[in-house]
């Protein structure tokens, strides 16, 4: 039987299962992270940086007066009504998933049906200091054995395509938001707070599952500056940045070659753009015009990557009549200048 | 509990399909062996096995959705070979007058002119589409629940008639109906979505079709033409296996507030540019008051007697039956006939005086909306239940598919009504559903 082409909503839907699996084990990688560097700081901050970090400020203050452990984890870890929990997330990617029971494979769903029911048997006592950890990991666990049910069973059409599509692009947001939670300490940095210091960042690169890959590039010493390089460079470590946004056009490249769509040409163009500027900027430029900032703009960035992905592909209106959405020119978000 | 299967289960003076039945005899040996407390265990395990694939339907209160399975009970229900030949052809036989009398209601009306079903009962009908008149095609298709199969050792070496086919003989009908403009059609299954508690069979049907599954939204008529959307823009479509009732079928047509179905789809299946299956104004022949004139349909199109008996049907909007239902309202069943789920029903031997005199105030004030049965003693069938095995009222629900000719899934949808001495099968009314084997071979 001939194969018809992709439904348009099927695509959306695959693309953000990906993207919930992705920010669901980021989201729990961040939490962790934080978990560590709470210790012996001033707790309250630290979990407050988090909801800053997600801009989640309005909507966590309306349920909570005063941000804490207890409550900033409740509100990421089991808050339904919260957009941005582990468990919306989960529920949306199985919510996808349950729409593509015809294309996903039995394995995909019924991993994905499970662990879903498991986040709603969540209680208090497993988010206290003693349980947490062991929670966190076995979030991480379940979404990386998600995405390796599909890798070794998901059929290898444009299903498959968009699925990393989407799996690349949240996987880049989320590390540059992973390295926003050190954003803080780099900046406000004192002599005396140093020591302190590279034992976080030893702790951010170990949540990103980096620490090993980072040591066989780095052999010498450990500075904030060659993390954050690494985390947003490095071209073979799975998560950094820059292997993200190739991984991505590389999607996107098969997607055109493959199955003749055209209407990503468009967005290609965009993630070299992306690829020239990671290539082209060295860490300590990045570091002299705020490290903050260049995150933000990779995260605009990529929001708009996904607008004109959303325009090309997963339009509900007809594809007869109308002006393109898909047609500005790239970059759409200011280039942050380098301070000369 | 100790003991096996069968041990001390007693039918209670009904009628057991499984004791009265010689082509059980394998089956009957095989559970009489097998512990009971080992059948529990694994049938729980068939439960976690349904839950964890998500073969569930949900239930939403105010602060929670939970998920709970469909019902079953893990005795199968045997049909030996013979007595099922005999439903085969009974079903065929009905689903052919059926169709006969689709035609031609929405063409001649001749049943109707010469008195054979009052012509209110039809044209009065809600679900009667006087835009289907002269409408070229009507073909029926019905759809399969899927099967568990947990119980591998049950079924080894007892000749089973296969019901794997199922997906490819609906492809072929499908086929069959497609415009003769399309040499290779392009079929969708068109469902509510993922909310609608039949998702999960619509899934497997689109599974074992072949077939895209597609929602209201994924489908865009131009020029009198169906198209989906793709990522490679937009695709043509021939034929549309409809899980949506006609009313909610085209906003432009229909219900205006319908968000499930596909502005234009009408015009687009007037101009003969798509098939629907099942057709639109099939609903008709749904109906409980027009069930009551099957035997006389069959006679009136075929020429013969039917083959599977009627339940014995008083029409209540005919003034001797609403009679004799009102002086007889303890005996009998009384059904609202565009009811489904089992509600609405009366059951005389069981209703109480206050609910009686309700359905009698019910039936004076709006005879036409009721038909009235004797209360049928159902079969019983040994099934699992929390004190052992116990007798289990049961019907059969048969699925058959019509392109060119008409073909019979072998066995069906077993209904099992799960409360004791209840009568009920609907999933709604603590109804649920038992593995139903239809045997090769009449004995061994």
């Amino acid at each position: 039987m001939s194969s018809s082409p992709l439904l348009a909503r099927y695509a959306e839907c695959i693309f953000w299962l990906a993207r919930f699996i992705e920010r669901a084990e980021n989201l729990a990688r961040i939490l962790d992270v934080n978990e560590t560097f709470s210790r012996g700081r001033s707790a309250a901050q630290s979990w407050l940086s988090i909801v800053q970090l997600n801009a989640d400020e309005e909507r966590f203050y309306k349920k909570h007066r005063t941000p804490s452990a207890e409550r900033v984890l409740a509100f990421y870890l089991t808050d339904a009504d919260n957009p941005t929990s582990i468990l919306s997330a989960v529920t949306n990617a199985r919510e996808n998933a349950r729409t593509l029971r015809p294309l996903v494979s039995t394995e995909m769903w019924v991993q994905l049906n499970t662990f879903y029911h498991r986040m709603g048997a969540i209680g208090p006592g497993d988010m206290l200091p003693g349980s947490l950890s062991r929670l966190l990991t076995s979030i991480k666990e379940a979404c990386q054995t998600f995405t390796g049910i599909t890798e070794g069973t998901f059929y290898r059409d444009q299903a498959s395509y968009f699925y990393r599509l989407g799996q690349y692009i949240e996987r880049a947001d989320q590390t540059t938001r992973l390295l926003d939670t050190k954003y803080p300490l780099l900046s406000g940095g004192s002599d005396t707070a140093a020591a302190v210091e590279v034992g976080q960042w030893h702790a951010l690169l170990r949540s990103a599952s980096g620490y090993h890959a980072f040591r066989r590039v780095h052999s010498s010493e450990l500075t904030p500056a060659r993390v954050a390089g690494f985390l947003l460079f490095n071209p073979a470590f799975p998560r950094s940045v820059y292997l993200c946004v190739r991984e991505a056009a590389d999607a996107l490249a098969a997607l055109k070659h493959h199955y003749r769509l055209r209407a990503g040409n468009d967005i290609s163009e965009g993630l070299d753009g992306l690829r020239a500027i990671l290539e082209e900027r060295s860490i300590e430029e990045i570091l002299a015009g705020g490290l903050h900032e260049f995150l933000d703009f990779l995260q605009d960035y990529l929001i708009a990557i996904t607008d004109r992905v959303s325009a090309a592909f997963f339009a509900r209106r007809p594809v007869s009549g109308g002006p393109n959405p898909a047609a500005a020119a790239w970059p759409l978000a200011p280039v942050p200048q380098i301070p000369s | 509990m100790t003991g096996f299967v069968l041990d001390g289960y007693d039918p209670q003076g009904f009628y057991c399909e499984m004791l009265r039945c010689a082509a059980t005899a394998a089956l009957r040996q095989r559970l009489d062996h097998l512990p009971l407390a080992d059948f529990q265990r694994r049938t729980a395990a068939a439960a976690q096995a349904l839950y964890d694939y998500g073969i569930t339907f949900t239930l939403y209160s105010e602060s929670s959705a939970i998920d709970r399975i469909l019902p079953f009970d893990p005795i199968p229900r045997v049909l030996a070979a013979d007595e099922w030949r005999q439903i085969e052809r009974g079903i065929i036989q009905r689903v052919t007058a059926l169709n006969l009398l689709l035609d031609d209601v929405y063409h001649g009306q001749k049943i109707l002119k010469d008195g054979v079903i009052p012509p209110d009962l039809i044209l009065g009908n809600p679900n009667y589409r006087p835009s289907m008149h002269g409408a070229a095609v009507a073909h029926k298709a019905y759809v399969n629940i899927c099967v568990l199969r947990a119980f591998p050792d049950l079924v080894d070496g007892i000749g089973l008639r296969p019901v794997e086919d199922y997906g490819s003989r609906l492809v072929a009908a499908m086929r069959e109906i497609a415009p003769a403009s399309s040499s290779e059609p392009q079929i969708v299954l068109l469902s509510p979505g993922i909310y609608n508690s039949a998702y999960f069979e619509h899934v497997f049907l689109a599974r074992e079709m072949g077939v895209p599954l597609v929602q209201g939204s994924d489908l865009v008529i131009e020029q009198d033409r169906v198209y989906m959307r793709t990522i490679a823009g937009l695709h043509a479509v021939d034929v549309i296996y409809r899980r949506i009732n006609d009313d909610f079928l085209d906003p432009e047509a229909f219900r205006p507030d319908s968000l499930l179905g596909v502005p234009g789809l009408m015009r687009a299946y007037n101009a003969g540019n798509v098939a629907l299956a099942n057709a639109v104004g099939t609903g008709v022949a749904d109906d409980k008051a027009v069930y009551a004139y099957v035997p006389k349909i069959i006679r009136y199109y075929l020429g013969e007697d039917a083959i599977l008996q009627n339940v014995e049907t008083h029409i209540c909007r005919e003034p001797n039956s609403l009679r004799y239902t009102l002086d007889h309202l303890a005996e009998l069943v009384v059904k609202p006939v565009g009811e489904a789920g089992g509600y609405g029903i009366t059951i005389g031997p069981k209703a109480s005086r206050a609910e009686l005199e309700e359905c009698r105030a019910k039936l004076v004030a709006d005879p036409a909306n009721y038909i009235s049965q004797p209360c049928i003693d159902l079969s019983v069938a040994p099934t699992l239940c929390d004190g052992g095995v116990m007798p289990r009222h049961v019907d059969l629900r048969p699925f058959a598919i019509t392109g060119k000719s008409t073909w019979v899934l072998p066995g069906g949808l077993t209904r099992v009504a799960l409360r004791p001495g209840s009568l009920m099968v609907n999933s709604s009314q603590g109804g649920g559903s038992k593995d139903t084997w239809v045997l090769e071979q009449g004995l061994e």
